[in-house]
C-alpha cells in the first residue's frame, strides 16, 4: 500500500471516528456510532499493518491476537457495577502505551532530524512519555480507589500543594536537561528519572481526592489518555493520531467540566484534592429526629401516590439492587402510576453510571430524565424514593452558604409530598457533610441494605 | 422546669395540650409534666396513660396551676366553672403560659395576663413561615376542621357523595363547592374528592389554582384581573367589582351545587359574607351550606354560631368547635404542635425555656413578654404569599463571593489573551513541519469541543468506553515501530500493541453491550 493511500485510510478513520462520537448524542444513533468507530480502528490498523514501513508481521499479529482477546474477554465479563473500574484501568493501559511507544521512539535512532526541529521531536517524545506516565500511574490508583482496593478517602500530604509544584518544577529541569543530552545522542537517564517523577506524580494527585470526586478524577484521566495519544501523534508525525488524541482529550476535558459544574466545584480544588477547604465558615450542623418508616408502609405509600419518583445514587450500585428497582417500577408503572428517575450528573463514580445500571436492568431510557429536565417538577411528585444518594440530594447545599457543598446544584426532592430516604445507616456523604433533607417533616427514613429492603417493598406491594 | 396541662374547662371542648406521646418526648427534653386528673377524658386519653409516660396526675386543677412554671392549654383562660374563679388568677406570677390567646379580640384577657407577669405565648400568633410550619397549630387545626365540614355535611346530607350506577337506578354524585382555598379548605377538598363527589373550589389568590387542581377539583376561575393575595398567606379584602362579579359566580354555582363549605376570612376583619339569603333560597332542597366561619360572624347570611339550623330546606351548620369534635386527632397534632414549639424554646434540652426574641418565630408567637404587652409583633421578613421572591433568594443566597485578583473587566479576555501568547510563542519558535499537525491538532480540538456537547449525558459512560477504545488508536505508534531496529524496540512496541489492542477490543464491545441495553 502506498504512502498516500495509508493517509486516505486515516482520514477515513478520521472522519469515521468524528463520526461515531456524534452518533452518542442520541440513544437511537448510538449503536451506529459504535460500528463506526469499530470500522475506523479496522481501517487505521490494516492501512498501517499493510503499509511499507512495517515489515515484521509475527510479534504484530501475535500481539494484536492475545490483546484483542484479553480485551473481549474482559468487556464480557464486566459487571456494570464495575464499569468505573473497567474505564479506570484502560485509560491506564493506554497510559502504559504511550509511555512505551514513547520509549520505544527514542531508541529508535534511525530519525533524520536535526536542529530545531529534533530538539521538538525529543520534546514531543519526553512531553509524550509524562503524560503517558501520569495517566497510567494516576488511572491505576482510580482503578484501586473505586475496586475498592485502595481506602476511598482523600490522603492529604502535609505541604501537598508545595509537593507538586517542586515536582512540575523538576519535572522542567529534568526536561532542559534532557534535551540538552540528546543533542548527544544520550539522555536515557534523565528520560527513566522524569517517569519516576511522573508516575509518583500521578499516585499522588489520585491518591488526594476524595471518593465523590471520582467522577471528575475518571474523566479527567479520560481526558489526559487522549492528550498522551496526541502527544504520541506529534512524535510520530501521524495525523490520525493526533486528531484521535484530540478528540478523546477535549471529550474527557468536557466531561470533566460537566462534572465540576454539577457540584459547583473549581477544576484546580477538585484536582488539588481535598474536601471543603474553601468554606469561610462553619456549616450548620444538622439536628432533629428521623422519621423512620417500614417497608410495608412504603408499599402503602407508593400505593397511594400517583407520581413517583426515583433517584438512584452509588448505594444502588453498591447494592446491585437496580433489578429490584425496575421490578418494583414495572409493577407501579402496571397499576398505572406515573414513576419516573432523576439522575444527578455525579451520582455514582463516574459520568453516566446510573444510567448505564437502570439501562442494565432494563428500565426503559425514556423514564430517566437529567436533574436538569426534572428539578422544576418535583412540586408534582407525591413520592420520592431516594436510593442510597445523600449529598446529590443535601438541601443545604442551596440554603447554607457555608456548606462545604453550598451552590451545588441538587435534586430538590423536598419540594414533594414526601421522600423516602434509603440508607444503611445516618452516617454522611462522601463530602462529610450532614444532610438536613433527612430530618425534615415529609422525610422518611427507610434503613436497610437498599436491595434487602426493596426487596420487601416489592414483596409488600405485590402482597 | 414545671409543665402543668390542665382539662379545658370550656363547654363541648374535648381536646387536651399535651398526648402521652408528646408528653414522652417533652419529657426527654429535660421538663417535668403534671396532667390534671380526667384531662384527656373527652380525647379518649386516660390518666393511666399519661402516667406510663412518666407524668405526674394531680387531682385538683388549683394545685395543678399554682405548682406549674409553665401551663399548656388550647382555649384561652376563662372563668372557671366549678372553681368560680378566673384560671388567669390561678396561674402563679411570672409564670409562662402557651395556648390559644386571639390578643386582638380578648384585650381585657391580655391585661390580666400582663399583671400576673407572665410570658404568653400565643399559639394563634405563631408567624406563617416555612420554619414554623411544625409547630402552626392553626393549619394544624384547619386541616382537622376542613375534614370535619366534610363529614358533617355528609350527615346531614340525604344522599350518597360518590356516584353508582346499581341495579336499582343511578346516583348522581354529589356536588360540592368549596370557597376558600386554605388549609381548612384544602383538606375539605380533598375529603370530599376521597368521598368520591365532583369538587369545585374558588379562591381570590390565584397561586393557589395549582394546588386545587393538584387535588383533581375544578378552580373555579373569575373573569377579573385582581390578586388577591395579602400577607403571611392570607387573602384581603377585593374591591367592588370584584365581589360582584364573584357574588354573581355563587349565586349561579349554588343553584347547581349540593354542598357549600365556606372558609373566607380576612385577618382581623368580620367574615365576608359570600352566601346571601337569596342563594340559599335558589339551592336545592336537601342541600347543606357547612360555614368555618361562624366564629367571625360567618360567611352565609343564614348561619347561626354553633348551631345547625334548617332554612328554606337547607341545612346550615355553623359549628365552630369542629376540631374539638375529633378531639382525639386534633389533640394529637395540636400536642405535637406545643411540643416542636418547646423543642425550639429550650435548645439546651435541659429543660428550662429561653424566650429568645433574636428568634423570629418564638417572637411572633410571644405576645407578652414577663408583664409586657409585646404583641402585636413587627411584620415578618417572608411571607408565605411571595414564593417567587424566597425562590430568588435562595437561588441567590449560596453563590459565594469568590476572591479575585483579577479585575471583572480584564477577566473575560484572560482565556483570549492567554491563548494569543501561548500561539505566539510557539509559532515563533517551531519549525514548518510541527506547525502543519498543530494546525490539525487544533481543529481537531474543536471538532471534538463541538460534537462532545452534544451527548446526551445518560450517555456519558459508553461516551467513556468509546472514546477509552479510540484512544487505543495508539496502537498505530506501536505498528510503525515494531518493525524498527533493535530487539528492545521490538519488545516494547509489541508489549504496546498487546496494551492497546486490550484496549481496542474490549473498549468497543463494551459499549456495544452497554448501548444494547438501553431501550425504551
Amino acid at each position: 500500500m502506498t504512502n498516500s493511500l495509508v493517509t486516505m485510510s486515516y482520514i477515513a478513520a478520521t472522519v469515521l471516528f468524528i463520526l461515531s462520537l456524534s452518533g452518542l448524542s442520541h440513544q437511537e444513533t448510538a449503536r451506529k456510532g459504535n460500528y463506526y468507530g469499530m470500522l475506523g480502528m479496522a481501517i487505521a490498523i490494516i492501512a498501517t499493518t499493510l503499509s511499507p514501513s512495517v515489515n515484521s508481521y509475527i510479534v504484530l499479529i501475535l500481539a494484536l491476537l492475545i490483546g484483542g482477546f484479553i480485551g473481549s474477554k474482559a468487556a464480557i465479563k464486566v459487571e456494570m457495577t464495575q464499569m468505573p473500574e473497567l474505564v479506570a484501568i484502560m485509560h491506564s493501559l493506554v497510559g502504559m502505551a504511550a509511555v512505551l511507544v514513547g520509549y520505544a521512539n527514542f531508541m529508535d535512532g534511525s530519525s533524520t532530524l536535526s536542529g530545531a526541529e529534533k530538539s521538538i521531536h525529543e520534546g514531543e517524545i519526553y512531553i509524550g512519555v509524562l503524560i503517558g506516565a501520569i495517566t497510567f500511574s494516576g488511572s491505576v490508583i482510580a482503578f484501586g480507589k473505586l475496586s475498592g482496593k485502595i481506602d476511598g478517602k482523600p490522603l492529604l500530604l502535609p505541604a501537598r500543594h508545595w509537593l507538586n509544584l517542586a515536582l512540575l518544577i523538576l519535572t522542567v529541569l529534568l526536561g532542559r536537561w534532557f534535551l540538552h543530552q540528546a543533542e548527544a545522542d544520550g539522555g536515557t537517564f534523565p528520560l527513566l528519572l522524569m517517569t519516576i517523577i511522573a508516575l509518583a506524580f500521578g499516585v499522588h494527585m489520585v491518591m488526594a481526592i476524595g471518593g465523590a470526586d471520582m467522577p471528575v478524577v475518571v474523566s479527567m484521566l479520560n481526558s489526559y489518555s487522549g492528550w498522551a495519544a496526541a502527544a504520541t501523534g506529534f512524535m510520530l508525525s501521524n495525523d490520525l493520531l493526533i486528531v484521535t488524541g484530540a478528540l478523546v482529550g477535549s471529550s474527557g476535558a468536557i466531561l470533566s467540566y460537566i462534572m465540576c459544574r454539577a457540584m459547583n466545584r473549581n477544576f484546580i480544588s477538585v484536582i488539588a484534592g481535598g474536601f471543603g477547604t474553601g468554606s469561610s465558615g462553619e456549616a450548620a450542623v444538622v439536628e432533629g429526629d428521623v422519621t423512620p418508616i417500614s417497608a410495608e408502609e412504603t408499599a402503602q405509600l407508593l400505593h397511594a401516590s400517583k407520581n413517583i419518583m426515583i433517584i438512584p445514587g452509588y448505594g444502588m450500585a453498591v447494592a446491585q439492587a437496580q433489578h429490584t428497582v425496575n421490578e418494583i417500577t414495572k409493577l407501579l408503572r402496571e397499576k398505572g402510576k406515573k414513576v419516573r428517575f432523576g439522575i444527578h450528573p455525579v451520582a455514582g463514580r463516574m459520568p453516566g453510571h446510573m444510567n448505564v445500571l437502570l439501562a442494565e436492568a432494563k428500565v426503559p431510557y425514556d423514564i430517566v430524565f437529567e436533574m436538569e429536565e426534572i428539578n422544576e417538577d418535583f412540586p408534582n411528585v407525591d413520592v420520592t424514593l431516594v436510593i442510597g444518594a445523600n449529598d446529590i440530594v443535601n438541601p443545604s447545599a442551596l440554603s447554607d452558604p457555608n456548606s462545604p457543598i453550598a451552590g451545588m446544584p441538587v435534586l430538590e426532592c423536598w419540594k414533594g409530598e414526601t421522600t423516602i430516604a434509603m440508607k444503611r445507616s445516618m452516617a454522611s456523604g462522601y463530602a462529610g457533610v450532614g444532610n438536613p433533607l433527612f430530618v425534615l417533616e415529609n422525610t422518611r427514613m427507610l434503613f436497610g441494605d437498599a436491595n434487602d429492603t426493596l426487596q420487601a417493598v416489592l414483596k409488600a406491594l405485590k402482597g | 422546669m414545671k409543665i402543668g396541662v390542665p382539662k379545658e374547662i370550656h363547654e363541648g371542648e374535648k381536646r387536651v395540650a399535651a398526648t402521652p406521646e408528646a408528653a414522652e418526648k417533652i419529657i426527654k427534653l429535660g421538663f417535668d409534666i403534671s396532667i390534671e386528673s380526667g384531662a384527656g377524658d373527652a380525647a379518649d386519653i386516660s390518666d393511666a396513660a399519661y402516667k406510663a409516660v412518666g407524668c405526674k396526675i394531680v387531682k385538683s386543677a388549683k394545685t395543678l396551676w399554682s405548682q406549674a412554671d409553665i401551663v399548656m392549654k388550647v382555649r384561652p383562660p376563662a372563668q372557671h366553672p366549678k372553681l368560680a374563679v378566673e384560671e388567669v388568677e390561678l396561674l402563679s406570677k411570672g409564670a409562662t403560659l402557651i395556648s390559644f390567646i386571639w390578643p386582638a379580640q380578648n384585650e381585657g384577657l391580655m391585661q390580666q395576663l400582663a399583671a400576673k407577669n407572665a410570658t404568653v405565648l400565643a399559639m394563634d400568633s405563631v408567624p406563617r413561615m416555612s420554619r414554623a410550619q411544625k409547630l402552626d397549630a392553626l393549619s394544624s387545626m384547619a386541616n382537622i376542621a376542613g375534614y370535619r365540614a366534610i363529614i358533617e355535611a355528609a350527615q346531614h346530607f340525604g344522599r350518597f357523595f360518590t356516584g353508582q350506577i346499581t341495579a336499582a337506578g343511578k346516583i348522581p354524585p354529589a356536588k360540592v363547592l368549596v370557597i376558600g382555598a386554605g388549609v381548612a379548605g384544602l383538606a375539605a377538598i380533598g375529603t370530599a374528592k376521597g368521598m368520591g363527589a365532583i369538587v369545585r373550589a374558588f379562591d381570590t389568590r390565584p397561586e393557589v389554582k395549582e394546588q386545587i387542581e393538584s387535588m383533581d377539583a375544578e378552580f373555579l376561575m373569575l373573569d377579573f384581573k385582581e390578586e388577591g393575595s395579602g400577607t403571611g398567606g392570607y387573602a384581603k379584602t377585593m374591591s367592588k367589582e370584584f365581589i360582584e362579579a364573584e357574588m354573581a359566580l355563587f349565586a349561579q354555582q349554588a343553584q347547581e351545587v349540593d354542598i357549600i363549605v365556606t372558609t373566607a376570612l380576612i385577618p382581623g376583619k368580620p367574615a365576608p359574607k359570600l352566601i346571601t339569603k337569596a342563594m340559599v333560597q335558589s339551592m336545592k332542597p336537601g342541600s347543606v351550606v357547612v360555614d368555618l366561619a361562624a366564629e367571625q360572624g360567618g360567611n352565609c347570611e343564614l348561619t347561626e354560631k354553633d348551631q345547625v339550623v334548617v332554612k328554606h330546606g337547607v341545612t346550615i351548620i355553623g359549628y365552630t368547635n369542629l376540631p374539638s369534635r375529633l378531639a382525639n386527632q386534633s389533640s394529637q397534632l395540636y400536642a405535637t404542635n406545643l411540643r416542636h414549639l418547646l423543642t425550639d424554646l429550650c435548645p439546651e434540652k435541659n429543660g428550662v425555656i429561653n424566650v429568645n426574641m433574636e428568634d423570629e418565630v418564638i417572637r411572633g408567637a410571644t405576645v407578652i413578654k414577663e408583664g409586657k404587652i409585646t404583641w402585636p409583633p413587627p411584620p415578618p421578613k417572608l411571607s408565605a404569599a411571595t414564593p417567587t421572591q424566597t425562590a430568588a433568594a435562595t437561588a441567590n443566597a449560596p453563590i459565594k463571593v469568590k476572591k479575585s485578583y483579577i479585575p471583572a473587566v480584564v477577566k473575560p479576555f484572560m482565556p483570549l489573551v492567554l491563548g494569543g501568547l501561548a500561539l505566539y510563542f510557539v509559532g515563533s519558535g517551531a519549525p514548518a513541519s510541527f506547525m502543519s499537525h498543530f494546525t490539525v491538532f487544533v481543529l481537531a480540538c474543536f471538532i471534538g469541543y463541538q460534537v462532545i456537547w452534544n451527548v446526551s449525558p445518560s450517555l456519558h459512560t459508553p461516551l467513556m468506553s468509546v472514546t477509552n477504545a479510540i484512544s487505543g488508536i495508539i496502537v498505530i505508534g506501536a505498528l510503525v515501530q515494531v518493525s524498527g531496529k533493535g530487539f528492545m524496540i521490538t519488545v516494547l512496541a509489541g508489549l504496546a500493541i498487546l496494551i492497546a489492542s486490550i484496549n481496542i477490543a474490549g473498549g468497543f464491545l463494551v459499549t456495544r453491550r452497554m448501548l444494547e441495553m438501553f431501550r425504551k
